[in-house]
């Protein structure tokens, strides 16, 4: 079955195309750690789900491309383009040419309705080439203006368009500090609105991957792209093929519908996380060894802890756990779980975000910039309370 | 053959000496752009050509030249940048404004109205998409201050959703203008009123970069030669005299800042900004849309011995008063909001450090202490490895204000030189005193916040809901 991607933004997308990258990769590496049927299955498990065939054998992404100007998807599609890989489909991209300056309202209720139809064509021709459509992952960022206002204006589309299908929105938590200066107003009123429309949401937090980036990866300087790799790698583990209960070459068919039927037992508890082991840099391959049973234990460290990573662990400190880097299908692994860390997340982050909010909606700061484009008082008021109660079920847990 | 534009500005430059920063401006741009790429302020006409140093003739600026007098832009057109500049987009007159706000709004404001808004509406058709409008001009004369401020409403009627943005040069204490604070503070009330962004600019501060330059050029000290074009007061290639015409050297620290302003709207960047985002975040409340704009790095050092000035070195300096445009304290005042733009080989990771490491000596407003807006574009200015942009929305231009209102109501009060205003048709004592009013609720509200300094972060209670 199929999953179709569709990235928003300037951050959906540069994310996006590293995810399609990884799980390229991922699944045409030379390592041959086991047999060749077994590697061929994973292969064409992998390729059904993300690509389709194009006719000179460079498979193209099953993803549709959307930002408010020009010149982010202009660069992700020459990049993945010039990689001689894997593609984007030609058509596959809609772009505008004045952005929506950061601003939530403009994503939602300008440009989600005035290019709701284009959208929702590009979403169908890409839906149509799969022979089965497991669902949707869109890809977006919740402090700037497209991916979180057009993006929750898409999700909400989704909804009513393909409401037998599920939907995953890979949402970025912005930076404490430093993004941008209405993030915690983009926030807010993305988060509302996706918990009634979507399915499940998976959180990414910049300020985690910035130090998993800086301890685990030991990049001095790290870039967007460094961190956006990281997020592929994360992001790649979820969706890559598992075993399914009838045993080795034979891959479950339904990824996002085992991910939810498993993680998401109740819709008012639709907030998911990852963590991932291990997670290092491909220097330190010759230095390193593992076992399955460390990294497990490891693993439950890092649940129980509520730690993104291995290192800096509060209550035990060790040494840095080897393992071997990313590219290697039978050395991952990974755990989507949801448990009550990740409402400790949205509850201290909730917390930070919301008193921002307050303080600022108390003088109506910045308001003026959303009534413009017809978000009133009264919504912001509505995706306070909701999360409120978001925050509240997760507390009563 | 058309690049397609992403985004358009076009510029609307007012009289001298102002009207000479077209050259310095478009120069720089022309350097900067590159074949195919974003043609935000320039569009290409006939069959493109090659975009080198020599045949710029391909090149138009999108933008309409307006002046009183003709010296200034007939200087333009018989300049290097004669063919950038479409005789079509030029609207002179002979007389001049004589200093005095009066004229440039109401006389020669209804009467050239028509023209300026064909001549508008002919250069929004050449845009794929219309985003916002620089208006460049000085606050103290008389055709920049009135038929600018002018402007400023039509703009507002005829392209309700496109952004302003306005450069204003503020005359100094030792302004030659003797009616400079009246023409001033009447323009000021326009600015309140029809402009979305302004940056304030004043003369003495441009002066002092261009001195502190000079110190280190002259200075003589070992392994100080300065790469020509790093300057951010020299035309492209040439070091030229300063002392000689200091306007242009000036002229070129502005041009630079409107260069760096529209970088990563022009350029691709691992973290994009576009004009309509720098209103969205700086400006809090509608009327305190006043940013104080700083550029580093002003030169490059040549001698390859010399390690290049460390990226963070960059930051700091961006807050020191030395690299402003406009005399103020910020780190004295309170930030309402502060945007950072980066150009050149800089990543998240420098940006986020250097934040860190600046915030605890800055005072932020209590409800938006996190308060940063930040862009990173790839490609760098001529000359430089990386540069730095920093706008900030602090309450810091409110003695500037003060100073101004002073100096009105000194003339104010003996009705000096009144009489040449009141003459004109439309002018009543009432256009001044609303004037001084709009002035002064200004400064009461950056009072007001002012008075928010020390107090204590509230700690706001939650919304409680029903379980």
């Amino acid at each position: 079955m199929s999953i179709v991607t569709v990235q928003l933004g300037q951050c959906g997308n540069q994310i996006g195309f590293e995810v399609f990258d990884a799980l390229f990769i991922d699944s045409h590496c030379p390592q041959r750690l086991s047999s060749k049927r077994e590697n061929e299955a994973y292969q064409a498990s992998c390729k059904e789900r993300f690509f389709s065939e194009e006719e000179n054998g460079v498979p193209i992404a099953r993803a549709v491309l959307v930002d408010m100007e020009p010149k982010v998807i202009n660069q992700t599609l020459s990049k993945a383009a010039q990689s001689g890989r894997w593609k984007y489909g030609q058509h596959s991209s809609f772009c505008q040419k004045q952005g929506s300056g950061n601003n939530w309202a403009y994503g939602y209720s300008v440009h989600g309705p005035r290019h709701e139809e284009s959208i929702r064509n590009l979403i169908q021709k890409e839906v149509e080439k799969c022979d089965s459509l497991s669902g949707f992952f869109i890809i977006m960022s919740m402090a700037g203006g497209t991916g979180s206002g057009l993006g929750a204006f898409v999700t909400q589309n989704l909804q009513d368009q393909y409401s037998n299908s599920l939907k995953m929105n890979q949402i970025i938590w912005p930076y404490g500090t430093g993004e941008v200066i209405v993030q915690n107003y983009n926030s807010i009123l993305t988060l509302s609105h996706l918990y009634r429309s979507s399915d499940a949401l998976l959180v990414h937090e910049n300020d985690a991957v910035h130090k998993i980036c800086a301890k685990l990866m030991n990049i001095k300087q790290i870039s967007f792209s460094d961190i956006n790799q990281v997020l592929a790698h994360q992001l790649g583990s979820v969706f890559q093929p598992t075993y399914s209960a009838e045993g080795s070459f034979h891959y479950r068919r339904n990824p996002l519908g085992d991910l939810m039927e498993n993680l998401v037992p109740h819709p008012e508890f639709k907030m998911l996380g990852v963590r991932n082991i291990p997670q290092m840099s491909e220097n330190s391959l010759a230095y390193s060894t593992f076992t399955w049973a460390g990294l497990l234990k490891h693993l439950r460290q890092m649940l129980i802890s509520n730690a993104k990573m291995e290192e800096g662990i509060d209550w035990q400190i060790r040494p840095p756990l080897p393992g071997l880097p990313s590219l290697s299908k039978m050395s991952l692994n990974k755990e989507l779980h949801f448990n009550t860390s990740i409402a400790n997340l949205l509850i201290l982050r909730g917390k930070d975000v919301h008193s921002a909010d307050l303080g600022k909606q108390k003088l109506r700061a910045y308001v003026h910039q959303y009534t413009k484009f017809g978000i009133e008082e009264e919504d912001f008021l509505d995706s306070f309370a909701l999360l409120e109660q978001v925050v509240a079920s997760y507390c009563t847990l | 053959m058309w690049i397609p534009g992403a985004s358009l500005l076009t510029k609307f430059l007012l009289p001298s000496p102002l009207l000479v920063m077209a050259n310095p401006f478009t120069e720089y741009y022309i350097v900067e752009t590159q074949p195919g790429s974003n043609s935000l302020l320039i569009r290409v006409v006939g069959d493109g050509g090659s975009i080198s140093k020599g045949k710029i003739c391909s090149l138009k600026a999108r933008a309409v030249l307006i002046d009183m007098e003709e010296g200034v832009v007939n200087e333009i057109l018989q300049g290097p940048l004669r063919d950038v500049f479409d005789s079509k987009q030029l609207i002179t007159d002979i007389s001049g404004s004589g200093n005095n706000w009066a004229v440039g709004h109401k006389v020669f404001g209804s009467r050239y109205q028509e023209e300026i808004l064909e001549k508008l509406r002919k250069s929004a058709e050449h845009c794929d998409c219309l985003q916002c409008f620089f208006v460049i001009h000085s606050m103290g004369g008389g055709t920049g201050s009135g038929l600018g401020t002018y402007l400023l409403k039509v703009l507002e009627d005829e392209f309700p959703e496109v952004y302003r943005f306005v450069t204003s040069v503020y005359p100094s204490g030792e302004d030659d203008v003797i009616t400079s604070p009246y023409n001033s503070i009447l323009a000021m009330k326009e600015l309140n009123e029809h402009a979305d962004c302004v940056l304030p600019i004043d003369n003495q501060s441009l002066f002092d970069i261009i001195s502190k330059i000079d110190l280190v050029v002259n200075s003589g000290k070992l392994g100080t030669t300065i790469k020509p074009k790093s300057l951010v007061t020299s035309s492209a290639g040439t070091f030229k005299k300063w002392q000689e015409k200091p306007f242009d050297a000036m002229n070129n620290i502005v041009a630079n800042l409107l260069l760096s302003l529209t970088s990563s709207a022009r350029f691709e960047g691992s973290l994009n900004m576009d004009l309509n985002e720098i209103s969205m975040n700086l400006v809090p409340f509608p009327q305190l849309h006043y940013l104080v704009s700083s550029l580093t790095p002003l030169y490059t050092l040549a001698d390859v011995n010399v390690p290049p000035r460390r990226l963070d070195q960059m930051f700091s300096d961006a807050f020191s008063k030395d690299h402003q445009l406009i005399r103020a304290d910020p780190k004295h005042s309170l930030y309402l909001a502060c945007a950072l733009m980066v150009r050149g080989n800089v990543q998240i990771s420098d940006l986020r450090r250097n934040i860190e490491r600046l915030k605890p000596s800055l005072q932020f407003v209590s409800w938006n202490q996190e308060g940063w807006k930040t862009s990173l574009c790839s490609v760098p200015p001529v000359g430089h490895s990386h540069s730095l942009l920093a706008l900030a929305n602090n309450t810091c231009v409110k003695p500037t204000f003060v100073e101004l209102r002073e100096r009105f109501l000194r003339l104010y009060k003996k009705k000096a030189h009144l009489h040449h205003y009141l003459q004109i048709e439309g002018m009543e004592e009432s256009c001044f005193t609303e004037a001084e009013s709009s002035l002064s609720a200004l400064i009461r509200e950056y009072n007001q916040l002012d008075a928010t300094k020390s107090m204590p972060v509230e700690d706001l209670p939650r919304l409680s809901v029903a379980v």
